[in-house]
């Protein structure tokens, strides 16, 4: 049940990911500094949103090329979870832990809004607390969030079934209105919306709350 | 470029706006012509921003204390006490001029500049709002401004990550030349470890932190000449480039470093950097400061003593700090990325003395900067105000329904979703109410139900009316606001945009306004804690509408039971709080229908105001209504086409026979109103309290239904209403250009 928040200069929803996952699962996750060469052993590590290094350069091309993230990818070959949210994913694309990348959003606006997912695939413990084909709710809030890859990795993903989430209505533009998606291990998932924010009724839902519980339980 | 020997000619010293009388103080002062660093500093601090020197006689009037109140008008921001051992600080500021220039980024340094602010004060901010005021709708610039703007104001509060919750964004062709971005922001602090500016101790070291010091925003207020000097005409920018990134580090830096301790005084560079921050640490605490600028971390190479001075980079901190934890300190500000230098140190002397390259470049008083600062007791007239208009003498609409669904529809009043969806209003998890209602409402960290709401409030039109009637309406209207959604109206701040005060009409525009503000804050014991003023807003000698723009801030003890705007339930009964509408004078109505802007603005009865509020505060915390809103723009009509949208529920009314007129009861702007709605269950008991209350209360009707009807007056689809309101921000912005 043991978690880290992984945190870079320029993070700024590392709060929200601790408070959080604190709240469902009553454990604190450690936060780890982007300058260490080495995690804590757990059972879930996340790459939580924000602007990493201003988004200077791209969105995530900085933090992505950090000590931390040759911890992360060892880990992730172990079979450990990763979780990557908004900068989060856009910094596993970067690191090359997922396929694709994420470009500005095609209304070339910032979007903070709450959008509704289809769930497309429940082989994963990050989605195997959604029904397939469920519909939840999600906060989105970034400006670069338009997934986009060549037809060949679409493909694949689509063929191993590593499409976790689609938009209902597509908010940026992205391809084949993607919203999340796995590793080829399925223990990575990078995602732009923000389960984090819908977990408690003040934030108007708990939709956000299975993938957090599903995660932390996964492992026996 | 110039050396500090430079001849101070009247010319230079008119292109640092100076006047001569104003220069001839200077001489007496320290009997010796100035260097021109020296003359650069004087220029900075006693400019009207720095100095208040317009203002600073009326401000004195507002009242700035009360039980909550820790901390008034003179530091970075306010701080108010929000029980449990903690306090709100909160501000507003202005950066109208730069966001004009260049929108994008003049927006984004104001964002910046308040959140600093906040942070050096000690507190984590929790929540931004922003009044936007932009030209007529039709003017060329204004769609390149509102676009620009939002996005700087989204581009900085985003990737700082504070949640921006609210705000307004109006369109008057008075703003055409000179549009204003007011920016607040508040933050969270333990009540007993606030961080002040004043400094303490002799021979200590004076730190700079945070981000390197640039040629930009050299004189950016003060200079404008271009005779001056060749290496300043090289069309710099005067507008400073923002770097949230920076001030994130900037921030989570600071914070760290205070809870060690090591902090005696923190002050932000902000307007004229390195000058008004030292002056202000050392002048509070009886104590000369000496910089030693060869030590200061620079951007750029061979900058002078002068461009140093003035500099306007962002993302900067100056700090006094304890010498024994100045390792301690260094290593956090490294570990951060960020730039530490000792630049200086407290003297015993009062003098404020700048060495660059082993010579004294600027050796001056320092009480004297701030304290002798020229005060002015400008000549102002009182404009006579119009008389009032009588609805019987105002046209009705041929179609209300039309009239209704143009009022939601037009540029003041529709949504603003284009706006705030482009703000991280999410971030931090503790948003309990959105963009769009009366208030926003955010979740005090550390706690399940302790909420605070905000909200920012002026109607331009009411104070150009009337000034005095205005600044009341504006203290009113946002203690309403906070009422409205349950919360106990804490504390203020003000933010007084005018023109030019040198202009006897204006100077009576923000005397009144401020007299008015003053009425009101004591009469609803709501004080002023902080504020900024912006005068000089004009152009081609056309001033923009007076906009004393007020931000409020309230407590909620239990956000379980806070009102939202939105009908909730079929069935529910709506009821007007507060008396019948009539006053049609400067009403959106008469605007937007008949386009006419005339009467009087509607007054405000103060005792009623609180009287009203107080009770709707009451019914709310006492769990009897469903849904509140209180009554302003647009009158009793748009408000229920607001909560009727704002679900897609729509409701069933009536005007009451004994109305006078019935576009007077339906669109009036009658202040001290509010709407509510409750079950049928609690009626009586409603009627009751508010007749014991002494506050009138009229059932109008109930909710139900697809359609806003106004029983032989109007029908009108809820959806229909909706797809106005929400689509012409989208579209205008869509427009080509």
């Amino acid at each position: 049940m043991k978690s880290a928040v992984v945190v870079f200069p320029g993070s700024n929803r590392e709060r929200d990911m601790v408070a959080a996952i604190e709240k469902i699962t009553g454990h604190r996750p450690v936060t780890v500094w982007h300058g260490d060469h080495d995690l804590p052993k757990v059972d879930l590590i996340v790459i939580p949103g924000g602007f990493s290094y201003g988004d200077y350069l791209r969105s995530g091309a900085i933090a992505a090329r950090e000590p931390i993230m040759g911890a992360i990818a060892r880990e992730a070959e172990r079979g450990v979870a990763v979780l990557g949210v908004c900068n989060g994913f856009q910094i596993l694309c970067e690191a090359g832990l997922l396929p694709g990348v994420l470009m500005r959003n095609a209304g070339l606006k910032f979007i903070c809004k709450e959008v509704e997912l289809r769930v497309e695939t429940t082989a994963s413990q990050f989605t195997r607390g959604y029904a397939k084909g469920q519909v939840i709710r999600s906060p989105v809030a970034h400006g670069d969030g338009n997934y986009r890859t060549d037809d060949e990795t679409l493909a694949r993903l689509k063929g191993e079934d590593r499409i976790a989430f689609r938009y209902v209505a597509n908010p940026n533009g992205s391809v084949d209105d993607i919203a999340g998606v796995l590793s080829e291990k399925r223990n990575i998932l990078g995602m732009m919306p923000h389960p984090e924010n819908l977990i408690e009724p003040l934030n108007g839902g708990t939709d956000g709350r299975p993938l957090f519980e599903a995660a932390l339980s996964a492992v026996a | 470029m110039l050396q500090n020997d430079t001849p101070i000619t009247p010319e230079l010293v008119a292109s640092h706006g100076l006047k001569p009388d104003e220069y001839q103080r200077i001489l007496d002062l320290i009997g010796r012509v100035p260097t021109l660093t020296e003359l650069g500093i004087f220029s900075a601090m006693w400019n009207e921003h720095c100095s208040y020197k317009s203002s600073k006689k009326w401000l004195r009037t507002l009242p700035t204390t009360g039980p909550r109140v820790i901390c008034g008008p003179g530091e970075n921001a306010g701080v108010v006490d929000i029980d449990d051992g903690q306090a709100i600080i909160f501000k507003m500021e202005s950066h109208n001029h730069p966001s004009f220039i260049e929108p994008y980024q003049g927006a984004a340094t104001g964002v910046g500049g308040i959140l600093r602010d906040v942070f050096t004060m000690g507190a984590r901010p929790v929540a931004a709002m922003n009044a936007l005021r932009f030209g007529s709708p039709d003017h060329p610039k204004t769609r390149h401004l509102v676009s620009g703007v939002v996005s700087g104001v989204g581009g900085y509060g985003n990737s700082f990550g504070v949640p921006t919750v609210g705000g307004e964004v109006n369109f008057h062709e008075r703003y055409n030349g000179n549009i204003l971005v007011n920016a607040f922001a508040a933050g969270l602090a333990d009540a007993d470890k606030i961080f002040y500016s004043k400094a303490e101790g002799v021979g200590l070291p004076v730190v700079y932190l945070g981000s390197k010091t640039g040629r930009d925003g050299v004189g950016g207020a003060t200079m404008a000449s271009a005779e001056f000097d060749e290496s300043i005409e090289e069309k710099r920018p005067t507008v400073q480039v923002g770097d949230p990134f920076g001030e994130k580090l900037l921030l989570e830096a600071c914070l760290e470093l205070m809870k060690t301790g090591a902090v005696i005084a923190i002050q932000d560079m902000g307007a004229a950097g390195l000058t008004c921050s030292a002056v202000e640490m050392g002048a509070k605490g009886d104590l000369g400061i000496e910089l030693d600028l060869d030590k200061v971390p620079c951007r750029e190479a061979n900058m002078t003593a002068y461009e140093m001075m003035l500099s306007e980079s962002q993302e900067r901190m100056l700090m006094v700090l304890r010498p024994e934890q100045e390792k301690e300190a260094e290593a956090i500000f490294h570990k951060w990325g960020l730039d530490f230098a000792i630049v200086g140190w407290t003297t015993d002397d009062l003098r404020f003395r700048i060495l660059h390259k082993g010579a004294v470049v600027a050796d001056l008083p320092i009480k004297e900067l701030g304290d002798e600062a020229p005060e002015y007791d400008r000549p102002f007239v009182r404009r006579p105000v119009p008389a009032v208009l009588k609805a019987e003498d105002v046209a009705e609409p041929n179609d209300y329904a039309e009239a209704l669904l143009k009022l939601v529809s037009s540029p003041d009043m529709a949504s603003r979703r284009w706006v705030w969806e482009q703000y991280d209003h999410l971030i931090q998890g503790n948003t309990a109410q959105k963009p769009g209602g009366d208030a926003a409402v955010i979740r005090v960290e550390g706690h399940d139900r302790k909420g605070l709401a905000f909200t920012l409030d002026v109607s331009p039109r009411y104070c150009e009316a009337d000034p005095f009637e205005g600044g009341k309406q504006a203290i009113a209207e946002c203690w309403r606001n906070l009422s409205a959604v349950g919360a106990e109206p804490l504390a203020a701040t003000d933010n007084l945009n005018f023109g030019n005060p040198e202009k006897p009409e204006i100077m009576g525009q923000l005397v009144g306004a401020i007299e008015g503000i003053g009425a009101a804050c004591r009469a609803l014991d709501f004080p002023i804690v902080s504020g900024n003023v912006s005068l000089y807003n004009e152009t081609n000698g056309v001033g923009i509408l007076p906009t004393p723009a007020i931000g409020g801030v309230g407590l909620l003890p239990d956000i379980d039971v806070m009102a939202t705007v939105a009908f909730k339930h079929a069935g529910d009964v709506i009821v007007q709080i507060g008396r019948d509408g009539h006053h049609l004078g400067q009403s959106v109505y008469l605007r937007e229908i008949l386009g006419r802007e005339e009467g009087a603005p509607p007054p405000v009865d103060l005792a009623e105001e609180r009287r009203t509020g107080d009770f709707v505060r009451g019914i709310i915390r006492s769990r009897l209504v469903t849904a509140c809103h209180d009554i302003s723009d647009g009158g009793l009509l748009v408000a229920l086409a607001e909560m009727a949208m704002a679900r897609g529920l729509g409701a069933s009314v009536k005007v009451p026979e004994s109305a006078a007129t019935p576009h007077g009861f339906l669109f009036g702007e009658d202040q001290a109103r509010y709407v509510v709605t409750v079950d049928p269950s609690v009626l009586d008991a409603v009627t009751a309290a508010a007749a014991e209350a002494g506050v009138e209360a009229r059932v109008l009707g109930t909710v139900g239904g697809e359609v806003l009807d106004v029983a032989d007056i109007a029908t009108i689809s809820v959806a229909k209403l909706k797809q106005g309101h929400e689509n012409w921000f989208p579209e205008f912005m869509a427009a080509a250009e």
